[in-house]
């Protein structure tokens, strides 16, 4: 199990963070992802970016548009 | 071209702008439909600067000084100001020309002020005003004209006769003023249309020259009915002439760091733009299907968040119509160029049916009110209706929630084809929806000329005449004091619901955009952090219109590194732009500010426009309500769109809602969420330091140094100690 935005999910071997921000429906492009208090480098893509179980993950949306 | 008759003109020596002010404001008085013409140049004086800072801060204050407690929108009293401010018309940082217009509000009967781009105000200022001060009504249709090259104001009869709509105005105006082509860049027009006769929605039209389209474009102050306003003195346009205009026109203390500044953020958005918001392809309507994404987008009168249609309102779809590859600016040096543009597109309907034009946007909000809000899904259709909102110069906001409204009533069989002329107002009927726009225009008849009057006026009208159940209509009209809500679905938030209907001025989305952070992000978990919230960024925001900046730089781009960097809701302030705003300003005005600085200059006017509004016979609790429709479902097709979301809402209210009929389930959350909103208001006043009926306490203007006697007196006639917060 981990938790994003503080609310729980289930975890399974192999979860990226593209994985949790498919599952959650998240497509806005400007967020930033931490997990476990640290950020996520976008790096090679939230593909490439694995999400240990128990994790606490979260992404912030930043302001836009408004 | 036929001369213009010239009715009254007065010479100036025009002062050049130092550290961002020329110290001098310009008073036009148009006299009591008498002809009695009025021209004054006045000074700003050292307090003006300080604590009105310019913008919508110099509004307020002249508008303070010319109304009184009984003035209405439509007395001669009532002023437009326009006013940029210190930073208004500097081309090294992006965004830098906006300008405030403050009134009171036929809509809101109260103070308003409204933001455009363009280059009006900038103009304006290199013509010798921090201000222009618009009062009176003329005795017949005037165009003032201010030719800030030869020191010259005129007032003008106007010559045109047949069309008054925007697009022909500011066209004509822009060839009457320019000696050549090129020199129609040296001019910016404000006007209003036909609507703005018989509507309160009516919106000001301020122009700038496009010189690759050969077209002048039309930015929109837009919300409040300031075009109205205008309208209602008589006033066809103003018009500012200035051909001097350089990267130190604004007089900086320091140019280089002004430059420097200017470059970083230039670089960003080349870097980052492609895979943040893509402003500079799409502008803001690379929300649209965001906002489907996350339930937010108002779909029929704000009942539901998303529609399966979403694919043919989505972004892409705007940018293939969107001419590409263009520097869509509204100012000089802004390349976030977020003024999209269509190429020429043929009008299907309208006095124009048939005709190419050069539509102006849409953008997100227009998408929305024009679109997916009253059921549409159809990006040509939402652009002829762009189109001829800013023609006949009325707010797509408001219209689309206006219209939104009126198709909810018709579905409901509040109103019927009898009341509106024939008209089948059902949501997603296209042919009946822009034949209403176009007679709206016209006042050709008794339901449209209600209808123009606005969402409130709509429910008292609909009552009265047409025995309207009135119940119903204030449980699903999305306004706050008098104006419309603007397209964000707001329910599922409790801090946006204070985002909305905490404001000064209705619930515009330029106080705070918090629900990501609120609903998603899960940032705001009590209310103290939600009052928080909203008190730091209505302030921060404000900020923008006392200094005469666009909103956007702020964040709708980002420092690459802003998301790993900072963490919370300190990245969401984006504190890279933030030291921007304070080494900018300081590199203009030659003055010291620190980051703090900029809520304080802010709060001073946000309790300032308060309390202005407590004089208008507003400005308290009593203001600050919030439709049911605002808070949750109101009818059971809104419930049962997403039943297991809401029943889970129930269960954290402490409601088991197992075989609880729809209806009551309703009435459970709505009850629930009555008293969160309730708990909300007192937390969010107690943080402004304002008392339980709204109102800022003595303590707080006396440490804003806001405590003017006037001020002081006001409030004490006012605050009542049974108010007082513990």
């Amino acid at each position: 199990m981990i938790r994003v935005n503080g609310e729980e999910m289930p975890w399974r071997g192999g979860m990226s963070v593209q994985d949790v921000l498919d599952a959650k429906n998240y497509t806005f492009k400007m967020i930033a992802v931490w997990i476990n208090d640290e950020p996520v480098e976008r790096g090679e893509g939230y593909s490439a970016a694995p999400v240990p179980d128990g994790a606490n993950v979260e992404v912030i949306h930043m302001i836009s548009g408004g | 071209m036929e001369k213009m008759k010239v009715l009254a003109e007065w010479n100036y020596t025009p002062s050049a702008s130092k550290l961002g002010y020329t110290r001098e404001t310009l008073y036009v008085g148009l006299g009591g439909k008498d002809g009695n013409y009025k021209f004054e140049k006045r000074p700003v004086s050292d307090d003006m600067v300080d604590t009105f800072i310019g913008g919508r801060g110099f509004g307020l204050k002249l508008l303070w000084d010319a109304v009184t407690p009984e003035t209405k929108w439509n007395d001669p009293e009532n002023e437009i100001v326009i006013s940029g401010g210190p930073l208004c018309g500097i081309t090294q940082y992006p965004g830098a020309g906006k300008c405030y217009a403050v009134f009171l509000s036929p809509l809101t009967e109260q103070t308003y002020n409204s933001n455009s781009g363009g280059y009006f105000a900038p103009l304006l200022k290199f013509s010798g005003f921090d201000a222009f001060e618009l009062q009176g009504k003329a005795d017949k249709e005037v165009i003032i004209y201010i030719d800030g090259d030869n020191g010259l104001v005129q007032i003008l009869e106007s010559n045109i006769t047949d069309d008054k709509n925007s697009y022909v105005v500011t066209e004509h105006l822009h060839d009457y003023f320019a000696s050549d082509e090129k020199d129609k860049r040296n001019i910016s027009v404000v006007s209003s249309g036909e609507a703005a006769e018989y509507s309160y929605w009516g919106c000001m039209n301020f122009s700038f020259y496009d010189p690759r389209r050969k077209v002048a474009r039309l930015k929109q102050a837009g919300r409040g009915g300031g075009g109205t306003v205008l309208k209602d003195k008589n006033v066809l346009a103003l018009v500012v002439k200035m051909s001097k205009v350089t990267g130190t026109s604004t007089g900086p203390a320091d140019v280089d760091t002004l430059s420097r500044i200017g470059r970083k953020l230039h670089k960003e958005i080349h870097d980052f733009d492609d895979v943040q918001c893509q402003m500079r392809s799409i502008g803001t309507a690379h929300l649209n299907e965001v906002m489907n994404d996350y339930d937010l987008l108002p779909v029929n009168n704000f009942k539901f968040g998303s529609h399966p249609d979403i694919g043919n309102i989505h972004s892409q779809e705007y940018k293939k119509r969107f001419t590409q590859g263009m520097p869509d600016g509204c100012w000089y040096g802004c390349s976030l160029s977020c003024a999209k543009a269509t190429p020429p597109f043929t009008l299907t309907t309208g006095p124009w049916k048939g005709r190419q034009v050069i539509v102006d946007g849409p953008e997100y909000e227009t998408v929305a009110s024009l679109g997916s809000c009253v059921g549409i899904f159809d990006a040509d259709w939402t652009i002829e209706a762009n189109f001829y909102a800013d023609h006949y110069a009325v707010d797509t906001i408001s219209l689309g929630t206006g219209l939104a409204f009126v198709c909810e009533c018709y579905e409901l069989g509040l109103i019927n084809s009898g009341h509106t002329g024939g008209l089948e107002m059902t949501f997603g009927n296209k042919d009946a929806l822009m034949e209403l726009i176009h007679r709206m225009a016209k006042g050709h008849d008794e339901f449209s000329r209600i209808f123009a009057l606005g969402t409130r006026k709509m429910k008292e009208l609909f009552a009265e005449k047409y025995g309207a159940d009135r119940k119903i209509m204030e449980d699903i009209a999305m306004e706050g004091q008098g104006l419309e809500v603007s397209q964000y679905r707001c329910q599922e938030s409790i801090a946006q619901w204070g985002g909305y209907f905490l404001t000064l001025k209705g619930p515009q989305h330029d106080e705070a955009w918090l629900i990501f952070m609120d609903m998603v992000n899960k940032q705001l978990p009590t209310f103290a952090d939600k009052a928080e919230a909203l008190f730091y960024f209505p302030n921060f925001r404000l900020w923008f219109s006392l200094v005469g900046l666009c909103k956007l730089p702020w964040n709708d781009i980002e420092p690459g590194d802003n998301r790993t960097k900072y963490k919370g809701i300190e990245a969401a302030k984006v504190p890279e732009h933030v030291e921007n705003y304070v080494e900018i300003y300081n590199a203009v005005t030659g003055k010291n500010i620190v980051k703090e600085d900029i809520i304080t200059m802010s709060e001073k006017m946000y309790n300032f426009e308060r309390i202005f509004n407590l004089r208008m016979g507003k400005g308290t609790r009593e203001q600050h309500k919030c439709p049911d429709r605002g808070l949750g479902p109101v009818f059971e097709d809104e419930w049962n769109a997403r039943p297991e979301y809401f029943d889970g809402k129930l269960r954290e209210a402490g409601v088991e809602p197992e075989g609880m009929p729809v209806k009551d389930k309703i009435a459970r959350l709505l009850e629930f969420r009555r008293g969160q909103w309730e708990t909300l208001v007192d937390s969010v006043y107690k943080r402004r330091g304002w008392n339980k009926n709204g109102i800022p306490t003595l303590e707080t203007v006396r440490r804003l140094g806001i405590d003017y006697p006037h001020v002081v007196e006001l409030l004490e006639k006012h605050l009542r100690p049974e108010d007082a917060y513990e």
